[in-house]
């Protein structure tokens, strides 16, 4: 968790618009992604933060332009390494609040590397996944999280393969706040947001954010008949064999919400003695104090 | 000894496993201590146990730069290295070996054979590693030093295996030195003290101690010979010096995760070899489209492919250059050794910072892997450290622009967490306030201004990185021409060829870009004859050569076995061109290392 000021003084309450970007968003009409943004602009507001408290990253994909619609510092990196160079600005700048953005592509297939590590790593940023279950972008095709059958421009006779589980692969690998959204109940995925903001570690959000362009399997309907929320049943996020269990379940009902969390796992830079004190990294003044220099070439000797 | 004064080289050869490296680092502190310069070489593979690993340590009463010519002294560990070298031994060379384990071969004429009956010698010690303190006993005669420099060597570096060890230890170099004193002839000089102590580094640990001088805070890699050292002396020092350190999952996350930490405001760098570097290499196109200074390291080792981990080459110049897609600046810097790597990188960095962008150092295994004494005096862990335009006071107005089109093309550079400066960097084409000019359209005149603001940053660097210089006599007969770590073996090439009665002068470039390409035409126009002397089939340096200055040269002398050019195979190659027989000579490694 990056620096959270709920009653500043002197500092008036942002709101939801103080968090506009000077772009206005390219997606499609009707696309997932703005419920997503404007659910973490409205968590943001609710929260305390200030846009230059807040470092958002993102990869290449529709939903890693996120960071040019909303105001905060915003890296746009390369496609899939978002969570890489977010960690390195995370280590960087441990008082920033980092999240980073992107989609099924970009963070389970060309970065699913940096998202095990990352998981394992703990390190503190949320990670909102805007998944469509596609490529949009380069204009459909089959992506990690298709279903089997799906067909699009690259699998035109059905997709054979069978789709990751972000949620249990986060939580296998470690993470320690694993959620899922649905961009169509923004109420719940802004209670998602903020405590993920709030959890101190890896926090993933994979959210249902339809395609209304090039998936018509997964649209909005298709998961308004099926959501249902873990915390109208009384999930315990403690439960993590519980939260595998609801996280496999996938047809009739599809569950969103808290699957789990846990604190007992440090995250990476408390565990680092290099930033106990002195602040961030990246704002310590540089070169050497005369007696460490002395004393390096004192043990080469 | 080639030279006057003291010059003697030592090898020691083995299996991996046998242990090579204690007496190795025993040695080079005697020889620091008594104020002796050295260079050592390491030929091994890529193995834990078996194969065959040779150290050679050439020790000089002046500063040394290459590993030499010669053998004056070899400990055979196994029967192997016997077998492979004894053959070239040349006159008074001293062969020391077990003559429990070891049989000699035929020597050549003047070479003494020292053998050692081990087991006599330490009371049949089962101890398989205890040959190699016998060994550094007789050395230790032979080289005319007393015991005591060598108890003091022995004790120093086994005094935390406890007493018992050190007296064992020293019981058994007792009986070496002994035997050997009573029955072999010792070297004709003995090494002598110098006017001081000096020090030990390895070339990856100039690079790290360069990094931390210039205050590096934040470092991370993915183990790759031969460049890994730099990673282990960061995480052994990172800690006390504020240093945050991290190996992560592969050199795709390094590259991002530095690039990232470099955005917050730390000074951040990371080292690979050709292998991983191909993996960073689209990161480092990122940092320059989002104009993010980053050192990037590149150990180059034999390629292509994994090639061959444990042996040097130069054959990543091209790889460098043409790193990551699309078209744009970079420093590219080969330094020629240890001390110059360890000056280089704060330079880089302040360069870097300036120009906000990325920076690339090409090392080598010979420069990286090599051991060396160095001069104490001559480290300077206080560089001059100049971040460029940065801001650091927080604004009540707004309307920063991270990528303003200014006149020199840079951009005053605000980091993340500072009020009233809040804005957006990607790897897509951005207009001056970091808006992706695809998202309005692809403004073509949008586009060419940003293509141009970045490049004309690079018009008035050239100026702030110092020409390459020709060292040695302005009248020659020959020019050679290197890059890099070839530095040292031409430079003691041109002895050679001097004392043959050849004059010989010397250009060295190691700013690849921006090249200076007026001072070098301006020199090599006036040569009476170019040899260019690389360490790679193609000759990528004398192909990058022509492609900047129009030149060609006279004569090629390319090395790419996997090991270092000796002194005199750049002077036989210029003797072959001399005479007319190639104009492109490769020498025959005699070694077989």
């Amino acid at each position: 968790m990056g620096v959270v000021a709920t009653d500043r003084q002197g500092a008036a309450q942002l709101s939801p618009k103080d968090f506009k970007g000077n772009i206005d968003p390219d997606w499609c009409v009707g696309c997932g992604d703005f419920g997503v943004l404007r659910s973490l602009q409205k968590a943001c507001a609710e929260l305390g933060l200030r846009p230059h408290e807040i470092l958002t990253v993102s990869g290449i994909g529709c939903s890693s332009n996120l960071p040019g619609y909303f105001n905060s510092y915003g890296m746009h990196t390369l496609h899939g390494r978002a969570l890489a160079v977010a960690t390195g600005a995370k280590l960087g700048n441990h008082e920033l609040t980092v999240i980073a953005t992107g989609g099924d592509g970009d963070g389970y297939g060309i970065g699913g590397n940096h998202f095990a590590h990352t998981a394992r790593r703990n390190v503190d940023l949320t990670y909102l996944v805007m998944n469509n279950q596609i490529y949009g972008l380069t204009t459909g095709q089959v992506s990690p999280t298709s279903s089997v059958g799906m067909k699009t421009k690259s699998t035109p006779f059905g997709s054979v393969e069978r789709p990751t589980n972000p949620i249990t692969t986060a939580i296998m690998n470690g993470a320690t706040f694993v959620a899922r959204g649905f961009a169509g109940d923004p109420k719940q995925l802004t209670e998602l947001i903020k405590r993920s903001i709030q959890h101190e570690g890896f926090a993933l959000i994979d959210v249902f954010s339809p395609c209304v362009t090039y998936n018509h399997d997964n649209d909005f309907p298709f998961f308004k008949e099926r959501v249902k929320r873990l915390e109208d049943e009384g999930h315990d996020p403690a439960d993590w064999k519980a939260a595998c269990e609801k996280a496999m379940i996938w047809g009739d009902t599809i569950y969103t919400g808290l699957f789990f969390q846990s604190s007992e796992t440090p995250t990476l830079h408390k565990l680092e003695p290099v930033l106990d004190k002195g602040g961030a990294l990246g704002r310590r003044s540089l070169g050497l104090r005369r007696e460490q220099g002395e004393q390096i070439i004192k043990r080469m000797m | 000894m080639s030279r006057d004064g003291f010059d003697l080289a030592l090898s020691i050869g083995g299996a991996a496993g046998q242990g090579i490296a204690t007496p190795g680092n025993i040695l080079a502190r005697i020889i620091v201590r008594r104020g002796l310069h050295f260079n050592a070489y390491n030929a091994y593979q890529s193995i834990i146990r078996g194969g065959h690993i040779f150290l050679t340590i050439r020790v000089s009463d002046r500063p040394v730069h290459t590993h030499g010519d010669k053998i004056d002294l070899l400990v055979c560990l196994n029967q192997d290295t016997m077998d492979r070298h004894l053959r070239v031994m040349g006159s008074g060379t001293r062969v020391v070996f077990n003559s429990d384990t070891i049989k000699a071969g035929d020597a050549g004429d003047g070479v003494q054979l020292c053998p050692l009956p081990v087991s006599d010698l330490t009371e049949k010690n089962r101890n398989k590693l205890i040959q190699n303190t016998v060994a550094l006993g007789a050395m230790t005669s032979l080289l005319g030093l007393d015991f005591a420099v060598l108890e003091d060597g022995l004790t120093l570096a086994l005094q935390r295996k406890g007493q018992a060890v050190v007296d064992e230890n020293l019981g058994v170099a007792r009986n070496g030195f002994e035997y050997a004193r009573d029955r072999f002839e010792p070297f004709a000089s003995a090494m002598p003290m110098g006017p001081k102590p000096l020090a030990v580094w390895s070339g990856n640990e100039a690079l790290a101690m360069g990094g931390a001088a210039a205050g590096v805070k934040f470092y991370s890699a993915y183990p790759m010979s031969p460049a890994t050292g730099v990673l282990h002396w960061m995480a052994k020092n990172g800690r006390e010096l504020g240093i945050m350190v991290r190996q992560v999952e592969d050199e795709i996350a390094v590259a991002n995760m530095t690039i990232g930490a470099a955005y917050t405001g730390c000074r951040a760098m990371c080292a690979t070899s050709g292998g991983g570097f191909a993996l960073m290499t689209e990161a480092i196109g990122s940092a320059a489209m989002m104009e993010i200074p980053v050192v990037f390291i590149n150990v180059q080792r034999a390629g292509p492919s994994t090639g061959v981990p444990t042996k040097t080459e130069q054959g990543d110049l091209w790889q460098v250059l043409g790193a990551s897609q699309g078209d744009f600046e970079r420093f590219i810097v080969a330094p020629r050794n240890a001390l110059d790597a360890f000056n280089t990188i704060p330079e880089l960095f302040n360069l870097c910072e300036k120009y906000q962008c990325p920076g690339i150092v090409l090392s080598d295994l010979l420069i990286s892997e090599g051991t060396f004494s160095v001069d104490p005096d001559e480290i300077d862990m206080g560089p001059k450290i100049d971040r460029g335009e940065l801001i650091t006071e927080p604004s009540t107005t707004n309307g920063y622009k991270r990528f303003l089109d200014t006149e020199t093309g840079i951009s005053p550079r605000a980091l993340p967490g500072l009020e009233g400066y809040v804005h957006i960097v990607a790897t897509d084409e951005q207009d001056e306030d970091g808006r992706l000019i695809s998202d309005e359209f692809t403004n073509p005149h949008k586009r060419r201004q940003m293509v141009e603001k970045r490049a004309r940053k690079f018009g008035q660097a050239a100026g702030l990185i110092t020409a390459p210089q020709l060292e040695g006599p302005p009248e020659a007969d020959v020019t050679l021409i290197g890059f890099g770590s070839t530095w040292a073996p031409i430079t003691e090439a041109v002895e050679l060829l001097r004392q043959a009665g050849i004059t010989v002068n010397h250009l060295n470039v190691k700013w690849i870009v921006p090249l200076h390409a007026g001072v070098i035409v301006d020199i090599l126009s006036r040569s009476k004859r170019t040899i260019v002397v690389e360490n790679n089939y193609s000759g990528q340096f004398y192909r990058y050569l022509r492609s900047e200055t129009g030149l060609d040269v006279d004569g090629h002398i390319r090395k790419f076995d996997g090991e270092p050019f000796m002194p005199h195979h750049i002077a036989d190659g210029v003797q072959e061109i001399i005479a007319g027989k190639t104009d492109r000579y490769v020498p025959v490694h005699e070694l077989t290392v």
